[in-house]
């Protein structure tokens, strides 16, 4: 039984497996190969030879004599950000050594990290250019197909407008890579580019930003050390994040930490836990508020913090007042007694943390429950202290700093926004036209009884978030809120097997007029649908065989190293970043300050340009230089506080990695951010306040008339250092006058001042002064330049502004539904989000009595994403072999289920199915299945291998469980709900 | 002289099998042959625990005591390994394991065996270190380098400890001592026939 996760088939286990495996369609198409060379018999079978690209691994062993030369770079996986050292001789990768140095992961890997050395072996890799010909793949060269897909861009471009390209990006860019990519889609006209935060972190960065500044974990894995309570909530950190357990598990140790686990899964972090919380999934609000009724009701709260650092705390009290014990147990499943315990350990045995991951952002409730988690830090004083904070767990190697970059619909790189504002800031970074960027963009006519948009107003307008771009697709273009429907889809790096509604998804793709897919992999995207032609595939290397930085999930940056050069005929981003923006026509405005060598972007004059730009989130700081340094004496800094002792050469006093905010330029050498809002810490030892982002007052009108006004700057609560000793607002060349810091300021950078602002430099605020001399002064100061406000509990800019528990839209318990109802339907993001018409249907149509059991999703620890690379991973593959479904032990037996038996999963809508095996086990509690989102490759139990090229199908295939998963999307960000739907399990 | 041993602490394996990549990393170990696995017991249960396993390198081991052909030999730092070029693939020594290390190439259809296969404690064998022949048969020899086994360097929560048996013994009992509890060393008393003293 290779569904592997089964105890008592110890070791026999995978011998017999692999066996058994033969009938289940990997391995009966598999040959064995004699391994040439190993005279002692050793047989090796990898996969077939009709499959394509068996071969003896070519690469070490280590030859006595030869060069080794080592390289230094980060693994492609998960955000922890392990150092990778590679050995290479004569160009190859011939081995891998544990980076002992590295205060992240000192020598540690998980099964994906150890394995990282097969990547760059190829085995399944796409090796050239490739383009569908009336169904069949064809070999092309690398400017045939540029200027194909080119010339179809443009043809789109003219007849539909810029706005139906879509622009997928990814999380497995570097950051210059990524800067790239946005930068890209600003030039060709568009905001409909996105990447995998949209359907892993997009509801923190929105619910977390909302409530204190910037949405990004606020401490870090190491720093969980300091931590006597450590909450884990839809969070699997022991396979996502296997590495960050290094870390937990320590400070568990050494400080006999309470460990909890809420989750609807015994997960295995669950196994290593002091208490085990089992919740029904999608009742996360519900619970934190349970939490919170016992804290308030107790005066377990931290009275001093909320009224110094938080706004509207009030409101949020009176919503948590309905949810007394009896009502907790009620919509969660949790007993009274045990969440009293874990609310009472939680506020007394501090600090706290609180970390979570995809089971809590990925509902339509996303937000709401990012920010229910917040409210529980913030009422028990646990944000901005060392040991404490709202450590989210991130998914890949740096999807924090492409969410950085801007590959996001709603803003430009560094989280200006779309407002003209940013536009302008960006253009004078870029130094083009703010002009030439509007007229970029398409004008919208009027449609459907919706107004017309101008450029100016489209480009000031959020894109289609990429849960929906089939929808985008699909849809009468009447109905999708710009000039035409979608024709094109650019996918850089990217699954396709990562979005529920796969059905739907294939009808769409099979629309398109261009899908051009640029991976190391061909990806579910070109294999799935029925495309016979307009399709083409760019081979991309990984970032090993390229050089950049990358951001891990604590905002320590790290600077990868080229390892080997791209395999067969691939190429990095930047490149075919820049041959296509040549093509389209806009590359000498495009790269006008970034130095481009034989085609290529050279990386380090992309950071610089990302330093002259990032002020407002302090990307301002890590210049290549200090990145490499940092690399350099790596073993310099604390396993705990991450810092290097002041007197070490080049990274003294820097915490590793330049951890984001590191403010000002490079030559101020501020030490980067350890732990965000630490008032202990002067600013220049990377202290902070709340920011300063919703102004200074707000006036709550009530529907009765009357009205509450809510003071938004901080009290009584400072940085350490700072001169002002009470809340202050942003910092612009105004207020420094009126405090006469202006006069610290050098000539050279008021000119500049002066020239950003024209007949306004007083308006010139902190985040667009390239000269970077506010920041500088307020620094001085020891003031933060964001200012210094409260959090604010409640969030009146969005839809919940306190959030409210809503029952997912397809739930078992349709009987909560009429009192917490979905939101009602609303147009966002350019189409209709019609969860609450599903949901009401679902209830009329009975869906809960056919389809019983709840479905969620998750991770395995040896695969990622959409796990093409992994699958493709032959040391991974062996593995998890087999696509399967967790179903409960009761529910098995009433159903006929045995373990390892083939079953059909059933989806509620479009008749869907998937056909995997079963994995009989209480892991997951009655009535809740659980499938890994891994798996791609059949559809509705037909196997699709064919349809790969030739020798780039992963050696692994199964169902994707996003083929049965359903309707509903969180109303601020999109996402996609991939944690709650519901199913029925029969054998097959 | 050193005396090698493995160590997993059970209260730290999270199942990541890094160990079981990494070995096949540095040895490119076929598929099939797993010189290292990560068993878990109550899967799913309360209770649930995993332990990465290979060859304990036994202080007496019994695969040595069973082989027909002698195959088997210590070395000075009391590393078990084995002859390919002597071992006739019979299977004695996986019988005789207590923790299922030795692994078998399958040659042929009916179930023939290769020679067996098995952690080498990242030692190499028989043949000259760093030799083209050592690593193919046996993969690489890192302590020939002055380097423990990869497996154990790389664990991502410091569960498998590789080194001489007083050191690991040593950060063990360190670590019981702090954290208040132990699952016990697993397979300790089985290969070396003494507890950790705690």
């Amino acid at each position: 039984m290779l569904t592997k996760r089964k105890s008592a088939s110890a070791s026999r286990a995978r011998l017999s497996g692999l066996a058994a495996g033969l009938a289940s369609g990997v391995l009966d198409r598999r040959s064995f190969l004699r391994r040439s060379g190993l005279a002692a018999g050793g047989v090796a079978a990898i996969g077939s030879l009709s499959l394509g690209a068996v071969r003896k691994a070519e690469a070490g062993p280590v030859v006595a004599g030869v060069k080794s030369e080592i390289k230094k770079n980060v693994c492609t996986h998960c955000s922890v950000g392990c150092s990778v050292v590679a050995e290479v001789q004569n160009g190859v990768w011939v081995g891998q050594e544990p980076a002992f140095d590295s205060p992240i992961n000192r020598g540690s890997h998980c099964a994906k990290g150890a394995s990282v050395r097969e990547l760059v072996h190829g085995d399944r890799r796409l090796k050239y250019p490739m383009k569908l010909v009336n169904g069949e793949w064809t070999r092309i060269g690398w400017d045939q197909a540029l200027n194909e897909i080119g010339d179809k861009m443009n043809e789109i471009r003219a007849k539909s407008g810029a706005d139906s390209v879509y622009w997928l990006g990814s999380a497995k860019f570097s950051n210059e890579g990524a800067y790239l990519f946005r930068k890209l889609g600003a030039f060709w006209g568009t905001n409909s580019i996105d990447h995998q935060a949209r359907i892993c972190h997009s509801t923190t960065v929105a619910g977390v930003a909302n409530t204190w500044g910037y949405g990004a974990q606020t401490n870090s894995y190491n720093d969980i050390r300091n931590a006597k309570t450590i909450v884990f909530m839809g969070s699997n950190a022991a396979e996502a994040h296997p590495v960050s357990l290094q870390h937990v598990l320590s400070g568990k140790e050494m400080n006999r930490a309470n460990m909890f686990v809420l989750d609807p899964r015994f997960t295995r972090t669950a196994a290593h836990a002091t208490e085990f919380v089992r919740i029904r999934s999608g009742t996360d609000i519900a619970v934190i508020w349970g939490m919170m009724w016992h804290i308030f009701k107790n005066g377990w709260e931290d009275k001093e913090f909320i009224a110094q650092r938080v706004a509207g705390m009030d409101l949020v009290r009176a919503e948590v007042e309905k949810w007394n014990p009896e009502e907790t147990e009620r919509v969660t499943g949790i007993p009274g007694e045990q969440l009293k315990r874990v609310a009472e350990t939680f506020a007394k045995e501090r600090p706290s943390t609180f970390i979570w991951c995809m089971g809590g952002t990925q509902h339509t409730v996303g937000t709401a429950n990012v920010r229910a988690y917040c409210n529980l830090l913030l009422a028990t004083g646990n944000v901005g202290v060392f040991g404490g904070g709202a450590n989210i767990f991130r998914g890949h190697c740096n999807v924090q700093g492409a969410t950085d970059m801007g590959l996001d619909i709603t803003s430009l790189p560094l989280y200006y926004g779309l407002v003209e504002g940013a536009w302008k800031h960006w253009a004078r970074v870029w130094e083009v036209e703010y002009d030439f960027l509007q007229a970029r963009f398409d004008d919208v006519p009027a449609k459907s009884g919706r107004p017309a948009r101008s450029r100016k107003e489209n480009m000031e307008l959020p894109g289609i978030p990429s849960t929906r771009w089939f929808d985008a697709t699909s849809f009468n273009p009447d109905d999708v809120d710009q000039r035409d429907a979608l024709k094109a889809m650019m996918i850089f790096g990217h699954g396709g097997n990562t979005v529920p509604r796969m059905p739907d998804m294939i009808k769409a793709l099979e629309q398109l007029e261009l899908l051009v897919v640029a991976d190391p992999h061909p990806t579910t995207f070109a294999a799935i649908s029925g495309r016979k032609n307009g399709t083409y595939l760019l081979p991309i290397c990984t970032q090993f065989e390229t050089d950049g930085s990358r951001t891990a999930s604590n905002r320590s940056i790290q600077w990868g190293e080229k390892v080997v050069n791209p395999i067969f005929e691939s190429k990095d981003d930047y490149e075919v970043i820049y041959r296509l923006a040549t093509k389209l026509g806009f590359a000498d405005k495009m790269f006008k300050n970034i130095k481009v060598e034989n085609n290529r972007p050279v990386p380090e004059d992309i950071l610089r340009e990302i330093n002259r730009g990032g002020w407002s989130t302090g990307y301002s700081g890590q210049s290549p230089e200090r990145l490499k340094a940092h690399v350099r004496h790596r073993d310099k800094f604390d396993l705990v506080t991450l810092r290097a002792p002041a007197d070490v050469p080049e990274v003294g006093g820097d915490y590793y990695g330049l951890p984001w905010p590191c403010w000002g330029k490079p030559e101020l050498r501020h030490p980067g951010t350890h732990t965000l809002y630490n008032t202990n810490l002067h600013v220049k030892d990377g202290g902070g306040t709340f920011r300063a982002r919703f102004g200074t007052v707000y006036e709550d009108k009530k529907a009765d008339g009357t009205s509450t006004t809510y003071n938004l700057l901080a009290e009584g609560s400072y940085s350490k250092g700072s001169e002002l000793t009470d809340g202050y607002p942003e910092f612009t060349f105004g207020i420094l006058k009126k405090l006469g810091w202006d006069k610290d300021l050098t000539e050279e950078e008021v000119a500049t001042i002066t020239k950003i602002g024209g007949a306004n430099p007083d308006t010139v605020g902190w985040a667009i002064d390239l000269s970077g001399g506010i920041i500088r002064v307020c620094l001085d100061h020891g003031v933060l330049p964001y200012g210094n406000a409260k959090a604010r509990a409640t969030a009146w800019n969005l839809p919940d502004p306190v959030p409210v528990h809503r029952e997912p839209i397809y739930t078992p318990r349709t009987d909560l539904v009429a009192k917490y109802p979905t939101r009602p339907d609303g147009r966002q993001f350019r189409m209709m989000n019609a969860g609450f018409s599903v949901q009401k249907a679902a209830v009329e149509k009975g869906i809960a009595k056919d389809f019983p059991i709840i479905l969620t999703s998750g991770r395995l620890v040896e695969y990622e994403g959409g796990g093409e690379e992994t699958r493709s991973n032959k040391w991974l593959a062996e593995l998890q072999q087999d696509m399967f479904v967790e179903i409960n032990t009761a529910d098995a037996a009433s159903r006929g289920i045995a373990d390892g038996g083939w079953v059909w999963v059933h989806g509620p809508e479009n008749k869907s199915k998937a056909k995997v095996k079963a994995l009989v086990t209480d892991r997951v509690g009655k009535g809740v299945a659980f499938m890994p989102f891994h798996f791609a490759g059949w559809y509705q139990g037909v196997d699709q291998r064919g349809n790969y090229p030739k020798g780039t199908d992963p050696i692994v295939l199964g169902e994707s469980v996003n083929t049965v998963t359903t309707y509903g999307y969180d109303p601020v960000t999109g996402m996609h709900e991939g944690k709650v739907t519901l199913c029925q399990i029969q054998a097959a | 002289m050193a005396r090698v041993k493995f160590l997993c602490d059970a209260d730290r394996c999270i199942e990541c099998n890094a160990c079981v990549t990494a070995c096949k990393n540095e040895h490119e170990v076929p598929w099939g042959i797993n010189r290292r696995r990560v068993v878990t017991i109550n899967d799913g249960k309360p209770g649930e625990r995993s332990v990465s396993m290979a060859c304990m390198h036994c202080t007496d081991a019994p695969c040595a005591a069973v082989c027909p052909v002698s195959c088997f030999y210590t070395t000075a730092d009391a590393v078990v390994l084995h002859s390919k070029d002597l071992c006739i693939g019979c299977g004695y020594c996986f019988y005789a394991c207590p923790f299922g290390a030795p692994q078998y190439p399958k040659v042929g259809n009916f179930g023939s065996r290769g020679k067996m296969d098995k952690c080498t404690y990242c030692a190499g064998g028989p043949e000259e270190d760093f030799s083209t022949v050592e690593f193919e048969k046996y993969g690489r020899n890192r302590l020939a380098e002055g380097k423990l086994p990869l497996c154990a360097e790389m664990c991502s929560t410091k569960s498998l400890l590789a080194g001489d048996g007083e050191m690991i013994a040593t950060i063990y009992k360190e670590r019981v001592m702090k954290r208040g509890y132990g699952s016990g060393a697993w397979g300790w008393k089985t290969a070396y026939k003494e507890t950790v003293a705690i």
